[in-house]
């Protein structure tokens, strides 16, 4: 085990599928000379050299569709978006291109391609720069969703991501970026996609979650314990594909379920989760299933209205008290 | 005598009085303190997020934004501030809104990259690279359609012209002569990226295709900006159709107030020869005090006071309170359907919208 950062994990998936596979090449803006703008490539460019890491001009759809145009032709593109807030400009090529074709050619034009970069809100980008987008994309067939929360998963995930032979959105967090823990050594540790982690355990109530809202869940079960209630918090790793057995089995243990995500509630991925629990389970549940989410407004910029905006603890430990009614 | 003769005629050559000579020194004396000012703050942690600013392109937002009248509309991306200024929105709505406070322009909700001021017609503040153009061209469209005679302007970054938005914009403005200017304030790099590392052709090429007739100007000479847009506007309001303009011009700072002045795509050289040589007003003193219109001490006054409105807009958004929590679910939509409920997440202290 080495402990490194977030956006070490994420180099360090990149650098080593780029030396495994020569036909994985990363494009984007600033990725190249500038070393990413969160400087996640740093360094690539003078391993692998400049037609494998390749800084674009700033035409997210003209890339986007490049990298799909090149998947199709047998490369394993890996495009960064800046942040995916820039990635609404590409979202055709995503959906219409990438996640139907090989639905379209009935098999004959796989996808292996991943769209990759951070998602969700830092501090204070306001409206148009903070947005948490993966309910975009598990929306539609064809396209596999994953949020990694903690540095390992991002390495062992973004991994499993490029060696896929479909279309990943592949979400990071910008706040996560400097975030350390513990990553295996082995060259070859991959997470397959689709399976969920119990981030903590404890029999009372389940906090399900993703992404960079685990350490929220985290913070909210540490809460909760100094007040004797124990919480599993199942980080789902995978919107899609998604691990129903590893929900299923939390909602049978506790019986009393919190959905936490940093997205917008309407047609939300907790939106979708609750309604498969409700089919499959219904009857192990022992109260309605509540959700937490970014309050349903556009992110605003002023620090306080910000604060109230985000999902945090504190809401989810009143979520928690409310689903235990207590 | 000779040297000074040629300043004036400067001001000659351009057809602009001493008066406005001084009215344009003021402004971006103005536009430099106001910037200088939002970095400081910055700094201390009173505006958060990202801010962009625009010191080194002084000449640029007043040459373009001065000679417009006030039912001309102006739109812009996210290195915005002084542009707002420049088209008449107060600066202490501004800094306020940088502050995210209520008394912003946007009352905090936008921060720096989402200036919007509709009584003077600035029409944002937009953090997509690119994504103004369009919207720029369908206030054109309004103008066409209801037969006025106002123009609409529209700024962006030499990086949006590899946007597909931006020909698709100039495309139909085209098609349907649409009375806008689209002008591209060519600083040379998108955030570290060199314009010619991502494009084969010229700025000033990048209309041709379309049918829009190009300009190139020196965004460091205001009177020369401020001549070419002075004409440009009447041709344009007198049904000239579209029109495009490679503004030419240098940021000093960083991309924003996290990255590097310099770094590994400019070196400290270039910035420091472009602050030497192509400082908009350095370049506009000395005109003015080689032709003795301006004398040192008169410039140190107009300093002085541009300082002065400058720090008088950082006290008067320190002192504007946070927004109300309420504000938080205001304005969402324009109008509250009854089924329009807000809110699905458990937070029952939230209540319905209002
Ligand atoms: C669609 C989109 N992609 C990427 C970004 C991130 N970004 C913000 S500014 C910028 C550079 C833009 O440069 P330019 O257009 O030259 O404007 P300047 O900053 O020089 O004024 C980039 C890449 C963005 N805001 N929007
Ligand atoms: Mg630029």
């Amino acid at each position: 085990m080495a402990v490194m950062t977030y956006r070490e994990a994420l180099n360090a998936a990149l650098s080593e599928e780029m030396e495994r596979d020569p036909d994985v090449f990363l494009m984007g803006e600033e990725v190249a000379e500038y070393d990413g703008a969160y400087k996640v490539s740093k360094g690539l460019l003078d391993m692998f050299g400049s037609q494998r890491v390749v800084d674009s001009p700033i035409s997210e759809l003209g890339f986007t569709g490049l990298g799909v145009g090149a998947a199709m032709a047998g490369l394993r593109p890996v495009i960064e978006f800046m942040t995916f807030n820039f990635a609404f400009l590409a979202i055709d090529q995503v959906i219409n291109s990438a996640a139907k074709m090989h639905y379209m050619s009935e098999g004959q034009f796989p996808m292996p391609i991943v769209f990759r970069g951070p998602t969700g809100a830092a501090l204070q980008l306001s409206a148009q720069h903070s947005q948490a987008c993966e309910t975009y994309y598990s929306h539609a067939p064809g396209c596999k969703v994953v949020t990694p929360g903690t540095p390992a998963d991002a390495k062992g995930l973004l991994k499993a991501a490029i060696r896929d032979n479909d279309p990943v959105a592949f979400m990071e967090g910008e706040l996560l970026y400097n975030f350390k823990g513990e990553v295996p050594d082995d060259d070859d540790f991959v997470i397959p996609l689709g399976v969920a982690d119990l981030k903590h355990e404890g029999e009372d109530v389940s906090i399900i979650t993703h992404g960079k809202m685990i350490h929220v869940a985290l913070q909210a079960a540490q809460k909760l314990d100094k007040d004797g209630i124990k919480a599993d918090v199942l980080d789902l790793r995978t919107i899609r594909p998604l691990d129903m057995s590893a929900i299923l089995e939390t909602v049978r243990k506790t019986n009393r379920i919190v959905y936490l995500e940093e997205g917008w509630p309407y047609a939300g991925t907790g939106a979708q989760i609750v309604t498969m629990i409700q089919e499959e389970a219904f009857d192990h549940l022992d109260a309605p299933i509540i959700r937490v989410t970014q309050a349903d407004i556009p992110m605003p910029y002023a620090k306080n209205l910000e604060i109230l905006a985000k999902p945090s603890a504190d809401h989810v430990v009143k979520a928690v008290n409310k689903v235990l009614y207590r | 005598m000779a040297q000074k003769k040629k300043k004036k005629n400067a001001l000659l050559e351009h057809d602009i009085s001493e008066e406005l000579a001084l009215d344009l020194m003021r402004e971006m004396l103005l536009y430099r303190r106001f910037e200088e000012k939002a970095g400081e703050a910055y700094a201390i942690g009173k505006i958060g997020g990202f801010c962009h600013l625009h010191i080194g392109q002084e000449a640029a937002a007043a040459g373009s934004i001065k000679p417009l009248s006030r039912e001309d509309y102006v739109t812009s991306a996210y290195r915005e501030h002084t542009q707002a200024i420049a088209k008449g929105v107060n600066p202490n709505a501004v800094m306020a809104e940088l502050y995210g406070r209520s008394d912003g322009s946007s009352g905090g909700k936008g921060g720096s990259m989402h200036i919007f001021d509709a009584e003077c017609r600035f029409m944002g503040g937009h953090g997509i690279v690119g994504g103004q153009v369009p919207l720029a061209t369908g206030i054109a469209w309004k103008i066409k359609y209801r037969g006025e005679d106002s123009i609409s302007l529209v700024f962006m970054g030499d990086a949006a012209v590899n946007q597909g938005g931006f020909h698709e914009g100039l495309n139909m403005a085209a098609v349907w002569q649409l009375p806008c200017i689209y002008v591209v304030e060519n600083n040379e790099y998108g955030m570290g990226t060199a314009f010619d590392r991502v494009s084969k052709t010229e700025m000033a090429t990048k209309s041709a295709p379309h049918g829009v007739p190009a300009h190139v100007v020196d965004g460091q000479d205001v009177l020369a900006t401020y001549a070419f847009f002075r004409d440009l506007a009447d041709k344009v309001r007198e049904g000239a159709g579209p029109q495009y303009v490679d503004l030419q011009t240098y940021r000093f700072h960083g991309h924003s107030m996290s990255d590097p002045v310099s770094g590994t795509y400019r070196s400290v050289e270039e910035v420091e020869q472009a602050k030497d040589e192509r400082d908009p007003i350095a370049i506009l003193g000395a005109t003015l005090k080689g032709a003795g219109v301006l004398s040192q001490e008169a410039f140190e006054q107009m300093d002085v006071e541009a300082r002065q409105i400058a720090s008088d807009a950082a006290e008067f958004a320190d002192a504007s309170p946070l927004p109300a929590p309420e504000a938080l679910y205001k304005n969402v939509w324009a109008e509250i359907n009854p089924n329009g409920r807000l809110f699905f997440d458990g937070r029952p202290e939230q209540g319905e919208a209002s």
